[in-house]
């Protein structure tokens, strides 16, 4: 029962304060490929303290939504922390749901977004909820058949499961269909996530920005809260990606030592998924909205090209 | 369930409910000289017999039985009625809406008074809801037949209440001529299965269409789909729906689109599973086809519409169209004997038909509601609603967050058990069916990613930021009973949302009934599991995780000393002196992106009209902007048909000449002609 709870309790602050950690180290290296100094790895932690610590200004158009929507996006994205396997494969907290489940949470903190983003009346939320909601649902299709793909591989949709049958057999990431199903899952959360080429996550020109847009009139610890909030979303996504396609290290017990080697792992496969985000938005351009979705009806079409492949080699 | 119903009390419920709907009925009429009065009756008792409707729904549940077999009422069988697991489920569909709608009709039809006949409402709802349970209960070819037209007519008498309008009487048209296409094909299918297996009693079909033909079997297959495709509103023949929905009022909406579309569904599991026996598999294939099709097409049709009651008809198009996946999948898994598979996605169908029969009509209320309050259906015309209604705006929202299939309510439990059974598919070996499954499991997610988008609109267009007009300016609150009626859809989608364990058993035992097999998922009170262990999912601690959560941030940030402080301020602006409704994105504005992506099935028409001032062109007088979508069924399918029909009609005019002698004549041909042929 200790364990369970010390699990869940790590998962939590994991997630919770690793995120700004992992937005500042995107950034920084960003910076430096671009040959800028940039702030240090900390600084989203501070951008956040002086946030909190301001009065929050809020419209007058606005209603009860756009106040309730930053604590319900955090709190999505802190119970999504409970259901990842990120060091073990024994989160006991693993039954409240599975995959599908995990992505319906985040449809329901991207709804209430959207809907906030219209609350204050401004052309620029609407602008970017309508933007939003268009990604989100073009890029559903990819996310649910890059599911298939690894319920067809594993037999299972349940998180703990996947990542315990992957550990188990790792000849399977040898498999082209597995290969297929990483990219594809990686656009989409580049998608989701409000990274280039789909959004950029630095620029306030009203024209381009998508997610930016929908929180324009937030600030204060409102504020706050949806950075932290968007923070933990790209930290989830990439322990996703790490932990599901290659889950080397993960703990198969509950020993100190396993743990550390699993935190270790994590880290270091993380901090490679980032480093590679930051190469890839110094090395792209932001796409125009509308050829996002040749986009994402090709990373659609590398996901189904996993299922295909799956089902021709079983 | 233990539980042992004597068959007199189901029957004596069924009278009761009956009686209630007949007083109701027979009260409405014979009370028309006062309008209230009249009104009062007839939704009142309705109220009564829905209540009479959901014990009865219950007791069928539970095992009570009925047998009602009155030879004297019809000819070739008789009046039969009769009750199994499915009838009863679907008795608590239609409970399930009716009560709510019933309740919200006593306050909403008060609009009506002195305007039309209350007296023709209040007798055609109760006649309709009879007509509804009566259908359900059928187990004779004929009583069921009859019982269709009655329930079929009763809703067409609806739609034209406001029969002074153009757009009514347009809708009225095409709702007779296409319900009675459908009807037209039922009877022919219905008579050629009575002929092959010779016997009217339905509960006979299943033993005897083994011995129906193959090419007979087909054929009865494809016209009863068509019919029952038609009462259920499957793209193409779905034309009627988005145009009767909007025109009848909110609570007989509420009914059509959340419980009779839904009778089409009980038609299509009954020849799926029960009249016609284990199909080929390209039958579970067609449906799951058309399905997948309805899904997609009816939310994209949904997000482009600005007229509010009409997105939610389009929307239950895309509904059927999930419903239909459940019940196409499952009759695919059973062609290939997958049995246990196959209740599971009937499980999720079904669920998904008890779902939409809450929020739909929940929806439909709340935007009776806005009419009510604004008089407008028109979302441009909308806004900022959420301020001077705060509980219509809450229930909508609860039922645009349960129709998106959003945890933690109803509509995510049944989309979630339908991906769980369309990802199984992978147990079947044949690579085509594979293929088509995971193309229905993205058509799936795309539709759940297009239906938030599509209520997201919904909601925020109608109820957020400033009013865009007048209309919406003065919106007052509606009436307590009005509310109280969505706040029940409100709360039942809730429960069916974190608590769905004992519905789902009994789906369990009615799947079985109809598959031969249990599913292999464990329903219990906290946690469902499917198949096996692949796949689990706790509603009821998403839910609690989710409120803890909240209450957990809350008191963190009142920990660690965060600035509680809100100042109150114009949204910014860009620097303009004051903000407007003018600034705001708009329905058109929002669907744009949307509808540049599927701009190959929109077509859309654009016309940018800019008039300039006449001594200056720096100076614009009037800009007009028109972005519509066009409908390529319209075009492409019935207008060319409707012109068909018609270009036949003109040429076979020619044999109508007035003239009595020609008459004569072809009186006198028709006769040698049949001698000839008796000779």
């Amino acid at each position: 029962m200790l364990t369970q709870i010390l699990i869940e309790a790590i998962q939590l602050l994991l997630v919770g304060l690793g995120a700004p950690l992992l937005v500042g180290l995107v950034r920084r290296v960003k910076a430096r490929l671009q040959g800028r100094r940039g702030a240090g790895v900390l600084q989203p932690y501070a951008d956040l303290r002086k946030l909190l610590v301001k009065e929050a200004v809020v419209s007058e158009t606005t209603s009860w939504i756009f106040r309730f929507t930053p604590y319900l996006l955090v709190a999505t994205m802190l119970l999504s922390s409970l259901l990842v396997p990120l060091l073990t494969t024994l989160t006991p907290l693993g039954f409240i749901g599975n995959i599908i489940v995990l992505m319906y949470l985040f449809l329901l903190g991207t709804f209430f977004l959207a809907l906030a983003g219209l609350d204050a009346g401004s052309a620029f939320g609407g602008m970017g909820s309508s933007r939003e909601m268009a990604v989100a649902a073009l890029a559903e299709p990819t996310v649910m058949i890059a599911i298939f793909a690894i319920a067809l591989r594993v037999g299972n949709t349940g998180l703990d499961e996947i990542v315990r049958r992957g550990a188990d057999d790792s000849l399977l990431l040898l498999n082209p269909g597995h290969l297929l199903a990483f990219v594809a899952f990686f656009i989409v959360a580049l998608a989701e996530t409000g990274r280039l080429p789909v959004d950029n996550p630095a620029t306030h020109l009203e024209l381009t920005m998508i997610h930016e847009a929908m929180i324009l009139e937030y600030s204060g610890r409102h504020l706050a809260l949806i950075e932290w909030a968007a923070g933990m979303k790209l930290l989830i996504f990439l322990a996703l990606l790490s932990n599901l396609f290659f889950p080397w290290g993960v703990a198969m017990a509950v020993t100190p030592a396993a743990l550390t080697v699993a935190f270790v792992a994590l880290v270091v496969k993380v901090g490679t998924l980032a480093v590679g985000i930051a190469a890839i938005e110094t090395a792209v351009a932001k796409l125009r909205l509308f050829r996002l979705p040749a986009l994402l009806s090709g990373s659609f079409a590398l996901a189904l090209l996993a299922v295909i492949s799956f089902l021709f080699v079983k | 369930m233990t539980i042992t119903l004597s068959e007199t009390m189901t029957l004596n419920l069924l009278l009761l409910t009956l009686a209630c709907f007949g007083i109701g009925a027979a009260g409405a009429l014979l009370t028309a000289p006062w309008p209230r009065v009249s009104r009062l009756v007839g939704h009142a008792c309705a109220l009564v017999g829905a209540i009479g409707t959901l014990a009865l729904g219950a007791a069928g549940l539970a095992g009570g039985t009925l047998g009602v077999i009155i030879p004297a009422l019809l000819p070739v069988g008789g009046f039969s009625l009769g009750i199994d697991r499915l009838s009863a489920f679907f008795i608590l569909v239609i409970a399930v809406a009716a009560i709510p709608s019933a309740l919200y009709a006593i306050a909403y039809t008060r609009d009506y008074e002195g305007r039309h006949s209350l007296a023709g409402m209040g007798c055609g709802f109760n006649a309709f809801l009879a007509g509804m349970v009566l259908v359900v209960l059928a187990r004779n070819a004929l009583t069921f037949l009859l019982m269709w037209e009655v329930m079929s007519l009763a809703s067409y008498f609806l739609v034209m209440t406001e029969a002074e309008h153009g757009e009514t009487q347009h809708a009225g048209w095409v709702y007779f001529v296409m319900t009675h296409a459908g009807f037209a094909c039922l009877f022919v299918g219905f008579l050629l299965m009575a002929r092959a297996t010779g016997t009217m009693d339905l509960g006979e079909w299943r033993a005897a269409s083994v011995t129906v033909s193959e090419p007979m079997r087909y054929a009865v297959f494809a016209l009863l789909a068509l019919g029952f495709g038609t009462k259920a509103g499957v793209i193409p023949l779905h034309i009627w729906l988005p145009k009767a929905h909007p025109a009848a009022p909110s609570h007989v909406s509420a009914m059509m689109s959340g419980v009779m579309i839904k009778l089409g569904i009980y038609g299509l599991v009954r020849i799926g599973f029960d009249w016609l026996g284990v199909g080929p598999s390209w039958w579970g294939g067609a449906i799951l086809v058309v399905g997948a099709i309805s899904a997609v097409l009816g939310v994209l049709y949904a997000l482009v519409e600005q007229d509010l009651k009409c997105l939610l008809a389009y929307s239950s198009v895309e509904n059927i169209g999930i419903i239909l996946l459940g019940v196409g999948g499952g009759m695919l898994f059973q062609s290939y004997h997958l049995d246990a598979l196959a209740s599971l996605a009937l499980v999720a169908g079904l669920y998904h038909t008890v779902n939409h029969a809450t929020f739909k009509p929940l929806l439909f209320m709340g935007a009776g509601a806005v009419v009510h309050a604004t008089g407008t259906r028109n979302m441009e015309e909308l806004g900022g609603l959420i301020k001077r209604m705060p509980q219509t705006a809450a229930y909508f929202l609860i039922g645009s967050v349960a129709i998106a299939a959003l945890p933690p309510f109803n509509g995510f439990i049944s989309e979630w058990l339908l991906f769980q059974s369309l990802l199984l598919s992978f147990q079947i070996s044949a690579t085509g069916t594979n293929l088509l499954f995971a193309a229905v499991v993205a058509a799936l997610a795309l539709t759940s990613g297009l239906a938030a988008a599509c209520f997201v609109k919904a909601f925020g267009i109608t109820f957020l930021a400033l009013p865009r007009s007048e209309y919406a300016k003065r919106a007052r609150e509606v009436p307590w009973m009005m509310r109280g009626a969505m706040g029940m859809s409100a709360v039942a989608c809730l429960v069916l949302g974190v608590a769905p364990v004992g519905l789902l058993r009994l789906l369990n035992a009615t799947a079985a009934d109809l598959t031969g097999a249990h599913t292999d998922a464990h329903f219990n009170w906290d946690v469902i599991v499917a198949d096996g262990a692949f796949a689990m999912a706790s509603p009821l601690w998403i839910a609690v995780a989710l409120t803890s959560l909240l209450a957990l941030v809350l008191v963190a940030l009142r920990i660690i000393g965060a600035n509680a402080r809100r100042r109150a301020y114009e949204t910014w602006g860009c620097g303009r002196a004051l903000q407007t409704s003018r600034f705001e994105y708009t329905s058109t504005a929002f669907a744009n992106p949307f509808k540049r992506v599927f701009g190959l099935l929109y077509r859309p028409v654009k016309e940018l009209d800019i008039r300039f001032h006449p001594e200056s062109p720096f100076f614009v007088e009037t800009i007009t902007y028109r972005n519509e979508a066009r409908s390529i069924f319209d075009e492409a399918l019935y207008g060319p048909m409707s012109r068909l029909v018609q270009w036949a009609s003109h040429r076979a005019r020619i044999v109508q000449s007035g003239s009595v002698h020609l008459y004569l004549l072809y009186i006198l041909v028709a006769l040698v002609v049949l001698l000839a042929l008796a000779g």
